[in-house]
């Protein structure tokens, strides 16, 4: 899909996401275990944007905590850039469903703890995390409170955070989940502008296959109960892709319409 | 493991309801109600100068008309009188402010201490659960030990002196910080913790950055609380043996049958607590500064 650049070799030493017969099970309180991923296997190539969807309950956020190494798998091996997940890894940035900002912080100081907590002298974490918000169109929000700020805005707020520590690995919660359509669609195309710059390997975890076609290089289908991965599909679309609303109705976009056109591109 | 922490919240509600009609959540409504909110203001303050005549005018004339006794109860012109005369003349045990400092030294030593320790163990336990664990039920019989018994046994230890004051209020005031830093640090939102975790942070960097400041509403919520009890411990030492202080003060207003003296007493203490728990407000005010306006005009209600 894409050349081969120098840079693009160099991200195969640590950007690629290997899980292969994953299985995570989890204790309920009555004793008994809930088996919440079955025998997952799936690949995210160096710098691929890769789209996880499925139902609520499939399993999409536990796998991207397994990836992330905040947790274990019960079987199977989860492997970033070759090597087994065995912790929190200095690669990896998440983006959680839920705000994760700080509320006692500002916007500035939470974009500034990932070179903070990683002994960044505190007047060249403060200029970056300023040239990170200018990126993601804050400028001139810096001394704000995440309570002062739109659910947009904060999105991009930890959106900035995520990227300011330049991860090789973007792993993301259904980020967007909770914003407008319209506001939906601008994040959409700055995160891409954003992942072009730098091309970190990225899991987007959604429950909207429009989405999730709208971005995406390849889409990883779940089911729930217990969630295995269904079907995986390349999604061959020349960027930029216009809005998800250009695709379903065939603004100039070839192959890909509609939910029955995906199905046509599924290998 | 949760009692006392709850105590602690009901108190600063309690803390905060005086403030609210002082006019705190009025002053932030739209400014078109502003006219009729500062109208109701006054009503407020109207009526609460009526409750304050009815009582004690009420306790004046009842005592002068010997409906009740004022050698069992008091009478108001007797207790200003006996504030007047200790600040002139001062108590039997040196002068007033002496007393007062001598009080004040103690709580304000003990609840420092007791502060510290309380915050310190709190999130230690809170964050080590095997610690919290093995050290479980010797902090529940601590903390279930008779108080005053305690204090006894201070002033056997530590002797006369303010040292087995600030032990006793140390004592009380740590209880009520620790069970709210706890209890805090256990509700802080995993997703923080784990997002901190991901940006590169260490574990302390977890606990200075993440978990201490989510913590420190409930540890706030708990010093109203413990200057009270700082006080508390002070007194009750000072009941218990000591040579200055206004628990001494009382005792000896007790023993000589002087009413008004025990009243006078209390309301030092009272001011004392008033201005203690004003100042506790400014610094909740400026260390939660952050928090959305909505949850402090909330906490008001
Ligand atoms: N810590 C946990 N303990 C027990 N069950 C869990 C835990 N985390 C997730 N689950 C269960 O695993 C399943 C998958 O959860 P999740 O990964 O959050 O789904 P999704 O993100 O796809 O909505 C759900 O049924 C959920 O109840
Ligand atoms: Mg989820």
């Amino acid at each position: 899909m894409r050349s081969n650049t120098p840079r693009d070799s160099q991200l195969a030493q640590s950007g690629r996401i290997e899980l292969s017969g994953v299985t995570k099970r989890f204790q309920t309180p009555g004793g008994t275990s809930f088996t919440a991923l079955r025998d997952v296997t799936m690949t995210v190539e160096p710098g691929e944007f890769c789209a996880v969807v499925g139902p609520s309950g499939c399993g999409k956020s536990t796998t991207l905590t397994m990836v992330a190494g905040l947790d274990r798998a019960s079987e199977g091996t989860v492997s970033v850039g070759g090597e087994p997940v065995s912790g929190i890894g200095r690669g990896t940035s998440f983006m959680f469903q839920t705000d994760a900002l700080l509320p006692w912080k500002t916007v500035l100081g939470n974009v500034a703890m990932g070179p903070l907590f990683r002994g960044v002298p505190k007047k060249n974490a403060l200029a970056d995390a300023r040239d990170w918000l200018r990126m993601v169109g804050l400028a001139g929000f810096e001394d704000r409170h995440p309570h002062q700020l739109s659910g947009g805005m904060r999105k991009r707020v930890s959106l900035a955070a995520a990227l300011i520590n330049e991860p090789k690995i973007l792993l993301m919660d259904e980020p967007f989940g909770a914003l407008d359509v319209q506001t939906k669609a601008i994040m959409s195309n700055e995160l891409l502008t954003l992942w072009d710059q730098s091309k970190p390997s990225v899991i987007f975890v959604t429950h909207d296959l429009e989405e999730a076609i709208a971005l995406a290089d390849k889409v990883v289908v779940m089911t729930a109960g217990p969630g295995t991965v269904k079907d995986v599909f390349a999604v061959d679309l020349p960027r930029p892709r216009g809005a998800v609303q250009e695709i379903r109705f065939g603004g100039g976009s070839p192959s890909c319409t509609t939910r029955s056109g995906s199905r046509c591109a599924t290998r | 493991m949760t009692s006392p922490a709850a105590q602690a919240r009901t108190g600063t509600n309690g803390g905060s309801l005086a403030e609210g009609t002082g006019g705190r959540s009025a002053g932030r409504r739209p400014r078109a109600a502003g006219g009729r909110s500062r109208g109701r203001k006054l009503r407020v303050h109207a009526a609460q100068l009526a409750v304050f005549v009815v009582i004690f005018g009420g306790w004046q004339l009842f005592t002068s008309l010997k409906i009740v006794d004022p050698f069992f109860f008091g009478q108001p012109s007797g207790i200003v009188r006996t504030l007047v005369d200790w600040a002139r003349h001062g108590t039997g045990f040196g002068s007033l402010w002496q007393q007062i400092w001598v009080t004040m030294e103690e709580a304000i030593l003990g609840f420092l201490i007791g502060t510290a320790g309380g915050v310190l163990v709190g999130v230690l336990l809170g964050q080590v659960r095997f610690l919290s664990e093995v050290l479980s039920p010797y902090i529940k019989a601590l903390n279930a030990l008779p108080r005053i018994v305690l204090g006894a046994l201070f002033v056997v230890v530590f002797g006369l002196g303010i040292e087995s004051k600030v032990v006793l209020a140390s004592f009380l005031v740590f209880f009520v910080v620790f069970f709210n830093a706890f209890q805090g640090v256990r509700e802080v939102d995993g997703n923080l913790v784990n997002n901190a975790r991901i940006l590169g942070a260490s574990r302390l960097q977890v606990v200075r950055n993440v978990v201490i400041p989510s913590a420190m509403t409930w540890i706030i919520a708990s010093l109203h609380v413990a200057f009270g009890f700082a006080v508390i411990g002070a007194i009750v030492g000072e009941i218990l043996g000591a040579q200055h202080g206004l628990g001494v003060v009382i005792t000896n207003s007790q023993n000589n049958f002087e009413t008004n003296g025990i009243f006078a007493g209390m309301i030092i203490i009272t001011v004392i607590a008033l201005v203690a728990e004003w100042l506790i407000g400014l610094l909740e005010r400026r260390l939660l500064a952050w928090r959305p306006q909505t949850t402090t005009e909330a906490s008001t209600l």
